[in-house]
């Protein structure tokens, strides 16, 4: 049986961009943006906007009242998008609606709260039904997980789980086994200052992960500028940026450029991802 | 739990179980909860308040008389020991009504290590007078102005720094709520509230009491109280929760009037949520007890039907805290005052030969700016 046989038709959308890119010799690049901020209608303008510039994988948060894996900017985006009303059911038909009109990848990015509420079967049904690719579920640790991953699977939805600076090496492998689709490795230390230590410790933790693995690797750590994009690129298979987008789009809120503006600065950072060495 | 903690608890649930282990270390806990915070606390028969309620007999657990004027002393003197055994350089805190700030910030003075306190901003306006404490103890207190502005949103800026900081940082959680292995840590310390009382209350009365009476936020000073008397199957245990306003306007902290099971950092229990999950705002008069969860152990202890849980409201409390004043010279804090609100209402319905105790888990000198607000000059 080949390595595609147990997974469904949303994995495969992933499955494929990694494809893709792999044989284009190029660097992935995956935008997270809160799903409902400023609105459930800007968040499809950006998605669909995001296809064009080029952005590879979109991830959607599930906006959560107590984010705290999150920073200060997730959080007020969290809150806005909550003043909203929006739930997860919003997300996921959103998802629904994006997909009359794209095919790119989108992942859920969700604490684990609103999914028990909602019904772990009920989650991975719907998602399957919407067309959503996969889901990160931040504060799921490994060992709860368990039927969690096994309703994932049988609906061929991608889970997708986080590796920290912290993590010892011998949860790599298990964590690794866990993730289908992707494997996103996180640092929160990195702060502005520090880039040439943190670049050197992204180095090695990522080179241990794929010494462990074929899967690919996506690095995400407080990402703000195209440079420190471009130059995480060429350490992994993808780079995330999440709040300095977010940002971008609290500083234009409502106003008629955001869409136009947060695009720009997303095909910015796709463009220099590209352009890194593999 | 965010994988990037997950390390950092199984870190902390190793040494601890270590120096649960460690004579060493236990007999250095005990030289400073007897020299320092004050241990054995008295457990003081409340005559006056007896003879007012004409029903059973009521004695007071005087965690109150605790250096730092609560129960909470007893677990941060625990927690930042064990801290500067594991070599962390700095602590961090949350707190609610202050008095987990102010014992933390104690205990980093006490053991020479440096301690942030993240405090929200509703609860520093309302204790104002514990946040300058915190500050002359020597502790950086940071306010939180996200979320409700209270004791949730400050565990979860905690939770960030200790994520950003965990190599160097102890975070010394206040109650017995988060991930494990905090609930059982927690609980561990504060265990020899239940363990005195019990022996005090044998030397006393020769027999065991009838009812145990216990405010419950988190639920630390309650499971506190109740956890030596869990196999006593006669002791019956009330926990007493905020009921605010009244459970009916919405507006409370009673997570097992209306709370459901779910997941707040890191603990699966009852919790106050919407239908999409979402942690809904709470609302009582006592900082302390202003939390939407509860410890993991209370939602087990309800379920298995060894404790019950009431509530009582803003008003009662307030009521509680004003006649115990005139009755007992006692100004108790107003998180305990719920517990004598609730005993205000049980202790005459019951025989004048059984015996309650109630926890009076911290002094109200820090209430009192709040209550004139309430109870006007």
């Amino acid at each position: 049986m080949s390595e595609a046989g147990g997974y469904g038709r949303a994995m495969n959308r992933i499955r494929r961009k990694f494809e893709n890119l792999k044989a284009e010799g190029r660097k992935g690049f995956i935008a997270y943006i809160c799903a409902g901020d400023p609105s459930l209608a800007a968040t499809k303008k950006l998605v669909l906007e995001f296809e064009t510039v080029g952005v590879d994988i979109v991830e959607l948060g599930v906006p959560f009242s107590d984010p705290i894996a999150d920073g200060v900017v997730n959080q007020r985006a969290a809150e806005r998008a909550l003043r909203n009303h929006v739930s997860l059911a919003d997300v996921i038909s959103l998802v629904e609606d994006v997909r009359k009109k794209s095919e790119i990848p989108i992942v859920l990015f969700t604490y684990v709260n609103p999914v028990l509420k909602y019904g772990l079967e009920r989650f991975c049904v719907d998602m399957g039904d919407a067309h959503v690719d996969g889901a990160l579920v931040l504060d799921y640790p490994l060992e709860e997980a368990v039927k969690y991953k096994k309703l994932m699977d049988a609906h061929g939805l991608a889970t997708i789980g986080l590796i920290a600076p912290t993590t010892p090496s011998e949860r790599l492998k298990p964590i690794i086994d866990f993730c289908s689709g992707f494997i996103y490795y996180v640092s929160r230390t990195g702060v502005t200052g520090i880039r040439d230590d943190v670049e050197r410790s992204v180095a090695a933790k990522v080179a241990a992960i794929k010494s462990l693995t074929t899967k690919p690797v996506a690095v995400g750590f407080g990402i703000s500028n195209p440079q420190q994009a471009r130059d995480v690129a060429e350490l992994a298979d993808a780079v995330v940026v999440g709040s300095a987008i977010v940002q971008k789009i609290e500083e234009f809120g409502s106003s008629r450029e955001m869409v136009k503006e947060v695009s720009r600065f997303a095909g910015e950072l796709v463009r220099a991802v590209k352009n890194a060495t593999t | 739990m965010p994988e990037v903690l997950m390390a950092a608890l199984a870190e902390l649930e190793e040494a601890y179980l270590k120096s649960k282990r460690d004579a060493g270390f236990q007999k250095e806990l005990r030289y400073y909860l007897r020299e320092y915070a004050g241990r054995p606390t008295a457990l003081y028969f409340a005559k006056r308040l007896t003879v007012a309620l004409s029903g059973a007999k009521v004695y007071l657990k005087r965690e109150d008389l605790c250096h730092t004027g609560a129960h909470k002393i007893n677990n941060t003197v625990g927690q930042v020991l064990l801290a500067k055994k594991m070599g962390k350089e700095r602590v961090i805190a949350e707190t609610g009504a202050g008095q987990h700030g102010v014992a933390t910030a104690t205990a980093a003075a006490l053991f020479g290590l440096s301690c942030d306190v993240y405090m929200g901003t509703e609860d520093m306006e309302r204790q104002a007078l514990n946040v300058f404490r915190m500050r002359l103890l020597g502790a950086k207190v940071t306010p939180v102005d996200s979320g409700s502005r209270t004791l949730k949103d400050a565990i979860n800026e905690a939770m960030r720094d200790w994520a950003t900081n965990v190599r160097t940082t102890a975070y010394v959680l206040g109650s017995v709520l988060g991930p494990h292995p905090y609930p059982m840590i927690v609980r561990d310390f504060q265990r020899i509230i239940g363990k005195e009382a019990r022996r005090q209350i044998l030397a006393k009365e020769k027999r065991l009491p009838d009812l145990l009476l216990a405010c419950v936020g988190g639920g630390s000073n309650s499971i506190g109280l109740f956890y030596d008397f869990l196999r006593d199957e006669n002791v019956r245990m009330v926990g007493v929760e905020a009921g605010g306003l009244g459970i009916e306007t919405g507006k409370h902290a009673a997570r097992f009037a209306t709370g459901t099971r779910g997941v707040l950092h890191g603990t699966y229990t009852h919790v106050l949520q919407d239908a999409d999950g979402q942690i809904l705002p709470t609302h009582s008069v006592s900082a302390g007890l202003d939390y939407p969860s509860v410890g993991p152990e209370h939602s087990r202890l309800r379920d298995l039907g060894r404790v019950s849980y009431t509530s009582v409201t803003d008003t009662e409390a307030l009521k509680a805290f004003q006649m115990l004043a005139e009755l007992e010279g006692i100004i108790p804090a107003l998180e305990a005052a719920h517990a004598v609100a609730y005993a205000i209402k049980i202790v005459p319905k019951m025989k004048k030969d059984e015996i309650v105790i109630i926890c009076m888990s911290g002094r109200g000198d820090k209430d009192v700016q709040e209550a004139l607000k309430f109870i006007g000059g």
